[in-house]
């Protein structure tokens, strides 16, 4: 099942290469269309609550690594966000796309393999060579259609975010010839010598947190996300930076658990600096796409803080926020394609007042600046709060610069959505821009709907997740520290003595 | 003495190939080179399959000067596939220049490389390692009439000689202070007491022979020679001898040198680093693309060498197996550099003409994307295996920072591949108009190892770690 999910679009890829520009289109919906509908099944015969690996492939390829796949719950809900976007991206980029059609399709094609690869992988080696290949396609894609400045932007990520992973790759020689395997179900349970692991541990975060990206690592994102075209903006911000967030919660927390308890303050501080200074940072921009960008480093800092957390509602949280922010993400780039293939700028004091002539876009672009934020009833809300719950247990300053982080998150989203949207239709070219196309409503729709659903029932995305969920947290039992919250939590005192102190009246803001 | 004859088939039927093929040339003159390109590929056809057929052996012949084993027999495998896909292509690049000598020179330098892959003795080595390079010489000033490649014969013939002064500097002061010229006996010697006169003679050894891989600082020559010498002729220099040369330097090291790895191993760390260092930092600035293989070529010699600093079966394993995807890489880099003409038929070797190669010649540029990509080590592409076991052979051999210090040297490297890519992917169309293209042979020979590089080669894995283990037992 999973190898066919791998196989459908690469063959998918192959034939693009060799196909007419609208042949190579539907060639790309159809199959990104299948792999989606194939990743339904999965969700739907996905056993909750049983084995923790399901429907694992192993075959002896390669000697020396196996190729083996298999999903537990984490993996499942990545690899349906990245089947889902696709078909969104190549209906995004139908009409925007005009040159070298089939390269492009073909190009998000192979993309999507390497993504559910990545997700899928059961052997170190495996995922590696995944987790490396995705920098191929997106090199291609920022270079070849990206905007004016799109070859530094490319030479950047590519060389960025490669140097990052060659680290990763010496950590992962060390492990396996320390436990003598490449099977990640068998390294998750190993226990490496704690000195090891801080170095592993180290040469892990340096690949992550570059894919994550964390600050001070993620200049890349921003010039990568605004000279890349719209469909590549929202893949990148949709799945590859999840393979950061992955890649913490599936290696570094269960197999380093020493190690990431030990350094957890890095994380913390890495985080908490990220969401204040990229907020601010995303506040003063006049690109709308950089502006998204930086919100992104924010929202993952929420990510990697909600993940350190070690316990359940953080972990549950930063993966929720992970979901969502792929989806909300990808949508908020995608309202930003939708106007910038009308009026070729991205400048956000070009545009103004289209809640007049674009009611449904605003509605639209509305609804998903408020799963950014972290409205109730949408996504970002339950990702966010189950989040700050968890990193408030662990430590109350955390969460509480962690939340200034999401109050500055609604005041950039707000002023940006007050200056495109709201105010005077004064400039002649806004007011010539037509409303919604059927095709770019086919995109916002299921976006929209996804985001609502994720907001109102969330257990859907959760029931899935909770036992691996678990798992991780078991497995870091041992090592984690002792949260700030724990510390006031008595038997039978008075409330005022519990909750009076001045220390923690800043986490209930 | 009789009995040992039996056991060197490849070489004598590369000895008897190329006089034959010689002697035709001397009497039916250079208008038949169909039929001696025709001859040499039997000749080197017969010589592989009697490789093969002695794989299994492993025994020193002619008083233990020579060897017949697997390690010396998986190098010349690769050696005259490289040797004939040379021989294939070459008519069409020199057309009414193509002369008989040229299948001659390159079956007599292939015989020298077997000889230097098989070498158990000082003297053996060097009358191999000499028999590969004056032909070498010769085939590097190949277009008489064209400066370039006089000029990269000149100096690859004086820098060469002097490599080769070195290289025998070094091994007469390993006899003397040994008393023999066998790698068994130089080892036992090595055993005992490093007394200087040993240890000088490994520094030389090791610089003479660190010229023929062109490992940095003795590099010099290989930009110059790569871009004068014709296309054919540097894609053979950058494929065959490199594998007899490294085939050779582990063998020294490993078979004569074994016991005093103490001594060689910080040279060969050094001699890798600065060549992964140098070889990515040069070609940055490169606008000839054959200087940029080149410069590539130095870069890739200093991973392979990261594999022989372990100085385990493990390293060598990944050397080989380095070797061969190495050769498969660049041969098909050089194919497709071959096929580079524009409208007048000039070859085009400035890289800035490449832009636009993408749209105008779409299978040309995917596989030379693929080529430089998988030289750069990015997974998927097959290039990525050897650099894992290389650098996994560091690793357990506790060389955890020459393995980290190679690794992130290799993104510089991956800074000027990628920008090739960019030429001929994100760039307008440049004024040369790039047409051309190859025949069927270099076309399917282009097409085969891209397809081979991009996945398929991981699925050989199984088989190569077989042979490569095979070969590298018998050196321990």
């Amino acid at each position: 099942m999973l190898s066919l999910m791998l196989a459908i679009p690469a063959v998918a890829a192959v034939a693009c290469l060799f196909l007419g520009d609208r042949a190579a289109r539907w060639t790309a919906l159809g199959a990104t269309l299948v792999t989606f509908l194939l990743g339904c099944i999965l969700w739907a015969q996905f056993d909750i609550g049983g084995a923790q690996w399901q429907f694992t492939e192993r075959a002896d390829l390669f000697g020396r690594f196996q190729w083996a796949l298999g999903i537990d719950g984490l993996a499942l809900m990545l690899i349906m966000l990245s089947t889902f976007l696709m078909p969104l991206c190549i209906l995004a980029s139908w009409d925007a796309i005009k040159s070298r059609v089939g390269l492009y399709m073909a190009m998000f094609l192979v993309m999507e393999t390497i993504m559910i690869g990545v997700f899928a992988a059961q052997d170190l080696i495996l995922f590696y060579i995944f987790f490396e290949a995705g920098l191929i396609p997106m090199y291609f894609i920022i270079g070849i259609w990206g905007g004016a400045n799109r070859i530094y932007a490319a030479f950047k990520f590519f060389l960025y975010t490669l140097l990052g992973s060659v680290l990763m790759l010496i950590a992962m020689i060390a492990m396996i010839r320390e436990a003598g395997t490449t099977e990640i179900p068998v390294l998750l349970n190993y226990g490496f010598p704690p000195e090891m692991q801080t170095w592993l541990w180290l040469a892990f975060f340096a690949s992550l947190a570059v894919k994550m990206p964390m600050w001070p690592v993620h200049t890349w994102l921003p010039d990568a996300h605004v000279q890349a075209p719209t469909a590549g903006s929202m893949i990148l911000a949709g799945v590859l930076l999840k393979m950061g967030g992955y890649g913490f919660i599936r290696f570094m927390m269960p197999m380093f658990p020493e190690a990431s308890a030990q350094l957890m303050w890095v994380v913390f501080a890495l985080s908490m600096v990220a969401v204040v200074y990229t907020s601010l940072v995303a506040l003063v921009q006049n690109d709308m796409k950089k502006l998204i960008a930086y919100s992104s480093v924010a929202h993952m800092a929420i990510v990697t803080a909600g993940l350190f957390a070690f316990n359940q509602q953080g972990i549950e949280g930063a993966m929720i926020v992970m979901l969502s922010h792929g989806v909300v993400s990808a949508a908020l780039f995608f309202c930003v394609g939708v106007i910038y293939d009308r009026l070729h700028t991205r400048e956000i004091d070009r545009y103004g007042g289209l809640a007049i002539n674009m009611p449904a876009y605003a509605l639209f672009f509305m609804l998903f600046t408020m799963a950014s934020i972290g409205l109730p009833g949408t996504s970002g809300f339950v990702g966010e709060f189950l989040s700050i719950l968890g990193i408030y247990e662990a430590s109350s300053w955390v969460a509480f610069v962690c939340t200034t982080g999401i109050i500055l998150g609604a005041a950039y989203m707000l002023y940006l959505y007050r200056r495109v949207v709201f105010g005077e239709l004064t400039k002649d070219d806004v007011k010539a821009m037509p409303d919604l196309s059927p095709r770019e409503w086919a995109i916002m729709a299921p976006l929209a709907a996804v985001a609502l659903w994720m907001g109102v029932y969330p257990e859907s995305f959760l029931a899935p997740m909770r036992g691996d969920v678990t798992t991780v947290v078991a497995r870091l039992a041992p090592a984690k520290p002792a949260g700030d919250a724990h510390l006031a939590l008595g038997e039978g005192k008075p409330a005022e003595a519990t909750h009076g102190s001045a220390h923690h009246g800043g986490g209930v803001q | 003495m009789i009995a040992d004859l039996a056991l060197i088939w490849p070489e004598m039927i590369l000895a008897v190939g190329g006089m034959v093929v010689l002697m035709l040339g001397t009497y039916l003159g250079d208008r038949q080179v169909g039929l001696y390109q025709l001859a040499a590929l039997l000749t080197l056809a017969a010589a592989t399959v009697a490789v093969v057929a002695l794989f299994g052996t492993n025994e020193a012949v002619f008083s233990g000067t020579l060897a017949v084993d697997g390690f010396g027999g998986f190098a010349k495998l690769l050696i005259y596939a490289a040797s004939a896909v040379c021989i294939l292509v070459a008519p069409r690049f020199f057309g009414g220049a193509m002369r008989a000598e040229y299948p001659v020179l390159i079956l007599f330098a292939a015989l020298g490389m077997g000889i230097m892959a098989s070498s158990r003795d000082l003297m053996t080595l060097y009358i191999g390692l000499e028999l590969n390079s004056l032909a070498a010489y010769v085939l590097a000033s190949f277009m008489r009439n064209d400066e370039r490649s006089s000029e990269a014969g000149l100096k690859y013939f004086v820098l060469g000689a002097l490599a080769s002064g070195m290289l025998l500097y070094g091994i007469s002061l390993l006899y003397g202070f040994s008393g023999t010229t066998e790698f068994a006996g130089v080892a036992r010697a090595m055993g005992g007491e490093l007394n200087p006169g040993l240890i000088f003679g490994i520094v030389f050894v090791l610089a003479g022979l660190a010229f023929k891989i062109s490992a940095v600082p003795f590099h010099m020559w290989t930009p110059d020679v790569y871009e004068g010498a014709p296309t054919p002729v540097t894609a053979f220099f950058a494929s065959a001898p490199k594998v007899a040369a490294m085939a050779l330097m582990t063998r020294v090291a490993i078979d004569a040198m074994g016991p005093a790895i103490g001594a060689w191993q910080q040279i060969i760390i050094f001699l890798a680093l600065a060549s992964i260092i140098l070889g990515a930092v040069g070609a940055i600035g490169q606008k000839n693309i054959k200087r940029l293989l080149a410069y590539s070529s130095i870069n890739n010699v200093g991973f392979i060498l990261i594999g022989l600093a372990a100085g385990t079966q493990q390293g060598v394993e990944a050397v080989l197996t380095y070797l061969l995807v190495y050769l498969v890489t660049t041969v098909g880099a050089f194919l497709v550099v071959l096929q580079l003409r524009d409208a007048d038929g000039n070859q085009v070797e400035s890289i800035p003409a490449l832009a636009g190669l993408s749209q105008r010649r779409p299978g040309l540029a995917a596989a030379l994307a693929v080529f430089l990509l998988s030289l750069a080590g990015i997974p998927p592409l097959f290039g990525f295996w050897p650099k894992y076991l290389v650098f996994e052979a560091a690793v357990n051999a506790d060389l955890v920072p020459l393995a980290v210090a190679g690794i992130v040297a290799s993104v510089i490297g991956a800074f000027y591949y990628i920008a090739v890519i960019k030429t001929m992917y994100f760039d307008e169309k440049s004024e040369v108009e790039v047409t051309g293209g190859g025949n069927a042979v270099e076309g399917t020979i282009v097409a085969a190892s891209a397809l081979w590089l991009s996945v398929i080669g991981y699925l050989f894995i199984p088989m190569l770690g077989v042979a490569s283990a095979h070969a590298a037992s018998v050196l321990f």
